[in-house]
């Protein structure tokens, strides 16, 4: 259902496009049902001349059962759902495959700055190569993020990618992605952050192997230590 | 027994000698009457809302047409935009469905449906309005101070609330922080009376099973604000001294942690959604039984499943913070209570529909209000289930999802909820009938356009709009005209919506000088406060009345009359 919006482009989106279609399904069943159950009853008991309503307390056995079975009904679907979606968590946030390769990302107001390894394929080296508010990776690679914020919370979002991670200055906190389809989509700051928030839109380039050693090979390799280290203000 | 109802009775002969001529300022404005700081509650609400509504035209309209200048307003810059949505939701939950649904109602009906001639602690419940009252002028002054209002978002969280060279509006932070709780000490001490009146000044004769379901809410939901709020004081004062004392409990550098305040403000802020669901439930169970002529299907569990509900409700609040850095694996916990607690509010819906059952059912305009917020709230609910579900909020967290789906629980509870509060207790408020076609002229005017603003919104969501962006040309995939369509139809529908206000507006007014004489009990319902004039006199009962049965015998088998009220004797 998010497809029809917006491309699946990672390993996990797929799964948890499933979950929601799934959740859609339950729930959109249990909302028509209720629904027009509670409309018929409007339009069945509507005040007639003459007639008094019925008396019930809403003990009675035969009646109450119209409320315990849906009840445990509700819960049954609960539990579908409760499984559903710790699968998906454990694979996306819980559970971190081995990683290919690393890429620092590093939120400040109102930025981002991504830092890719260079040539030599590992992260904090001198061939790093760091840019502000443009992500490039390879498709069906692996990757580890390491997300830190320098000022205030930001949240890495990238909506094709289904992730969303929440950047906390002070820590570094690791996830991961697999990029399945080639493309070029926007990367978000999901957590007001200032008033520059909405302005903190950077692109995300999801190139072949070739394409991505093509843009390595244009590139030259920026000692930013500042980018490297977590800035962190030494009292 | 019966001493405590003489005594009751001399002092109410006392209040009424004592209070005979009384000044206008001493009647409506230093009044110590449950009534008259009912009806302060509820204006000062209804003011609130129109600056909170006039907020969300603004904003919306920026939306729609970003960058032009908004007509009664200006260019809306991104701080001003910030500004904006910042203070609606504060304003909206704060000092609009709080003040409105507990306050308001709570304080006109808890004695009124007690049976009893005042709150317990009268003076205290005035001081909780002056404080109230104070907390929203301090509110609307941080709009006007150097840098402007507060922009950090609702939930305000640190470090950029913390910080001055973050948020750059260094009194409007600090001003905004010290509103909010001088708002919840006004609320603390009103719950304290809510609480303390129904549990101890009822009429003789009414039984615990024998107190009106939403008097039976409100004390739960003041329960749990007292619970839930400490903590939050706690931390608004550490956030304020991070922000004015240099402080550093919420800053990394000093080995502080951020993610402490969004702890303790979700502990207080979940419980806080049920705080106000409550009341707005309650309202609906009289709306619904009186105008179906029925009895409450299943009283008790009604009463049981809201306590668990309550209990429940404090065990929820990091599902709000799955993707904010916490330890990944306890969000699989807040996924289990989170889909927990959806049992209990589908049973109560249940039980609302099964009242139907049997009925016979009169559409007026409160029953058409009651009604609604169980259709438009089922709606709010299930959208919950997909923000509850750890694994898809990694794709809906902080998008117009969640927007959408909160605003499918708040819009019924403050807005639709209360208008069934309004409608329903009208004619006892001000002892006149308010005008059923312009009732019902402005429920289908808001309702309808209600959905028309909000589903728009779920589409954006789900296609990745997050929130609180001023203008999303920045972001070309949202950016494409379909998702522009729906945002200027979702800012067209709120403007319909805000002009049907203007027929409640007018109703209001207008009836009370031009309406239909009320009389003691124009629906012909059972609760005490039907028993009395319209509106009651000082002191509300000229007789302590005795309570001989509950409150939902409505169309008892054997009675020719198909109601009953608690205070006749059998």
């Amino acid at each position: 259902m998010i497809e029809h919006f917006l491309p699946a482009a990672s390993s996990y989106a797929q799964d948890i496009d499933n979950l929601f279609t799934l959740i859609f399904t339950l729930v959109g069943f249990w909302l028509v049902l209720t629904e027009a159950v509670f409309i018929y009853l409007i339009v069945k008991f509507r005040k007639k001349d003459g007639q008094k309503a019925e008396y019930y307390t809403g003990e009675e056995k035969h009646l109450k059962r119209w409320i315990t079975v849906p009840h445990f009904l509700v819960l049954i679907c609960d539990i579908f759902i409760l499984v559903g979606a710790v699968n998906v968590w454990y694979n996306v946030k819980q559970q971190l495959p081995e990683a290919d390769e690393i890429v620092r990302v590093i939120g400040q107001q109102w930025a981002w700055t991504f830092v890719h390894a260079g040539p030599d394929g590992t992260i904090d080296t001198d061939d790093d190569i760091a840019i502000v508010d443009e992500l490039h990776v390879k498709v069906g690679t692996t990757y580890h993020f390491k997300l830190e914020a320098r000022d205030v919370l930001h949240s890495f979002s990238v909506p094709v990618f289904r992730l969303k991670q929440d950047a906390v200055p002070g820590r570094v906190i690791t996830g991961w992605f697999k990029p399945t389809k080639v493309g070029e989509h926007d990367v978000q700051c999901a957590e007001i952050c200032g008033i520059g928030h909405g302005l903190m839109a950077a692109r995300i380039f999801i190139e072949t192997p070739e394409e991505h050693a093509a843009w390595l090979a244009g590139q030259r390799p920026i000692a930013l230590a500042s980018a490297n280290t977590p800035q962190r203000v030494e009292d | 027994m019966a001493e405590s109802v003489e005594t009751q009775a001399a002092h109410h002969e006392d209040a009424h000698g004592h209070h005979g001529e009384m000044s206008f300022v001493s009647k409506y404005v230093f009044s110590t009457d449950h009534k008259v700081i009912a009806m302060q509650y509820l204006f000062t609400g209804m003011a609130m809302a129109l600056i909170g509504g006039f907020m969300a035209y603004a904003f919306r309209m920026q939306l729609a047409f970003p960058g032009e200048a908004v007509p009664g307003y200006g260019i809306v810059s991104a701080a001003n935009y910030n500004a904006l949505v910042t203070n609606h939701g504060t304003i909206m939950i704060f000092w609009v469905a709080m003040p409105v649904l507990i306050a308001a109602f709570g304080n006109f009906l808890i004695p009124l449906m007690c049976g009893c001639d005042d709150m317990v602690f009268p003076k205290i419940n005035r001081l909780s309005y002056q404080i109230f009252l104070l907390s929203a002028v301090v509110l609307i002054s941080s709009f006007f101070v150097e840098g402007g209002g507060f922009g950090g978002a609702w939930t305000a969280y640190p470090p950029l609330s913390a910080k001055a060279e973050y948020s750059l509006t260094k009194l409007g932070s600090s001003i905004w922080l010290v509103a909010v709780a001088l708002e919840f000490i006004a609320f603390l001490l009103g719950g304290i009376n809510f609480v303390t009146t129904a549990m101890n000044s009822r009429a003789p004769g009414m039984k615990l099973y024998d107190i009106p379901i939403v008097v039976w809410m409100i004390v739960v939901a003041s329960i749990l604000f007292m619970v839930s709020v400490g903590p939050l004081i706690a931390g608004a004062f550490m956030l304020l001294f991070d922000q004015t004392l240099g402080t550093q409990f919420y800053d990394p550098d000093g080995a502080g942690d951020p993610l402490l305040w969004q702890h303790l403000f979700w502990f207080f802020g979940h419980p806080e959604v049920y705080v106000v669901l409550l009341p707005a439930l309650g309202i609906v169970a009289e709306v619904i039984t009186t105008f179906s002529r029925k009895k409450l299907f299943a009283y008790r569990t009604v009463l049981y499943t809201t306590f668990g509900t309550g209990v429940l409700s404090f065990t929820v609040w990091a599902h709000h913070q799955f993707v904010a850095g916490i330890d990944p694996r306890m969000a699989n916990i807040f996924t289990l209570t989170t889909l927990l607690i959806s049992v209990p509010i589908a049973e109560l819906c249940f039980v609302y529909i099964a009242t139907l059952f049997g009925g016979s059912i009169r559409l007026t305009t409160p029953m058409l209000w009651a009604l609604a917020f169980i259709a438009e709230f089922l709606i709010g609910g299930v959208t919950g289930i997909f923000l509850g579900a750890s694994g898809s909020d990694i794709y809906l967290h902080d998008t117009y999802f969640v927007l959408a789906h909160f605003h499918y629980t708040f819009y019924p509870i403050a807005i639709i909820g209360t208008f069934a509060g309004i409608t329903y207790w009208y004619p006892k408020m001000f002892g006149r009938m308010l005008n059923e076609t312009l009732g019902k002229i402005h429920f289908w005017g808001s309702v309808i356009s209600f959905n028309v603003i909000f589903i728009p919104l779920f589409v954006l969501g789900i296609a990745g709009q997050h929130r609180r962006i001023f203008d999303y040309r920045n972001f070309p995939e949202l950016a494409l005209p379909q998702y522009q369509d729906l945002r200027i139809l979702a800012t067209f529908a709120l403007l319909v919506m805000l002009a049907f206000q203007v027929v409640f507006l007018y109703n209001f007014f207008m009836s009370l000088f031009k309406g239909e004489k009320a009389g003691n009990n124009p629906w012909k319902a059972n609760t005490l406060e039907w028993t009395v004039p319209s509106p009651p006199p000082h002191g509300n009962f000229a007789e302590m009345p005795t309570v001989y049965r509950g409150p939902y015998e409505y169309s008892t088998p054997g009675r020719d009359e198909d109601y009953w009220p608690q205070n006749v004797p059998n």
